[in-house]
């Protein structure tokens, strides 16, 4: 699907709230530097990520932060 | 909306047990809330500066972001489950704190006005693949039809607008949660919508 039809309907599938994804961020990140299968042990997360652009951004930062720290 | 998680408790790594005795013992405490507070200071200034924010300005956000952050890990340090290492947890409150400021500060003089005709220029829209142009234009007919008024301003916004979340909640007096839910419910109703159109599995 194109990036306009992504951003109105978003992933279409199971996710977790805005707030979750909060709670869970450090873990999933740290999953992900480890290169762990961090979509298998924390669900719905890649959903939201997909479907909320400042969680993404969030998500984003934190990555590239402790990557490089 | 939500996905079920089970999430088992870890074990808490030693240096991040070590941040947990010295931000609760009276005694370290004062220290270590310092040491802690250069570390978010330096993940704040890192943060704005990867999001364009101009020289004159980071310092003072940097500052706001830190000193807000260290609030909120004082705060809730009893729900550190020690998922990740302590200084990641914490890390994620001040790029947060910095990321929702960096987003505020670049909307601070815009307008967010909520242009109902975009959805019919997106029905007219020519080019691209033809089950696209199908798709958008059924939206456009839905999105009047389908979802409520403020569902249909939500959508139009974050959606369409670019609209940070966080800025919107600001304006609108909610929390981005609550807009996100929103968001999510006009997403459903509209995929639900094509689905009986014929124009999605």
């Amino acid at each position: 699907m194109s990036d306009l039809l992504n951003r109105v309907l978003g992933p279409g599938e199971p996710e977790v709230t805005c707030e979750q994804c909060f709670e869970l961020l450090d873990e999933y990140v740290e999953l992900e530097v480890q290169g762990a299968d961090a979509d298998a042990r924390i669900p719905g997360m890649r959903a939201h990520l997909e479907g909320c652009p400042a969680c993404h951004e969030d998500h984003d930062s934190l990555l590239a932060y402790v990557s490089g720290s | 909306m939500a996905a079920t998680i089970a999430i088992p408790m870890p074990v808490i790594a030693d240096e991040s047990k070590a941040w947990l005795r010295d931000l609760r013992d009276p005694v370290t405490r004062e220290d270590a809330a310092a040491r802690l507070h250069a570390m978010l200071l330096r993940a704040a200034r890192y943060e704005l500066g990867r999001r364009g924010v101009m020289p004159a300005e980071r310092d003072d956000l940097a500052h706001q972001a830190a000193d807000d952050a260290l609030v909120a890990i004082l705060a809730k340090l009893d729900s550190f489950r020690g998922a990740s290492r302590f200084t990641t947890w914490a890390y994620k409150f001040v790029l947060l704190e910095a990321a929702v400021k960096a987003r505020r500060r670049a909307w601070q003089d815009r307008e967010i006005a909520i242009d109902d005709d975009a959805w019919s220029r997106i029905a007219a829209r020519t080019g691209g693949e033809l089950e696209t142009r199908e798709l958008l234009a059924a939206i456009a007919d839905a999105v009047p039809r389908c979802l409520t008024d403020h569902q249909r301003r939500v959508l139009t916004a974050l959606a369409l607008d670019g609209v940070p979340v966080d800025v919107l909640a600001q304006r609108l007096q909610t929390t981005r949660g609550a807009l996100y839910k929103t968001l999510h419910d006009a997403r459903r109703r509209l995929r639900v919508e094509l689905q009986k159109e014929g124009l999605l599995p």
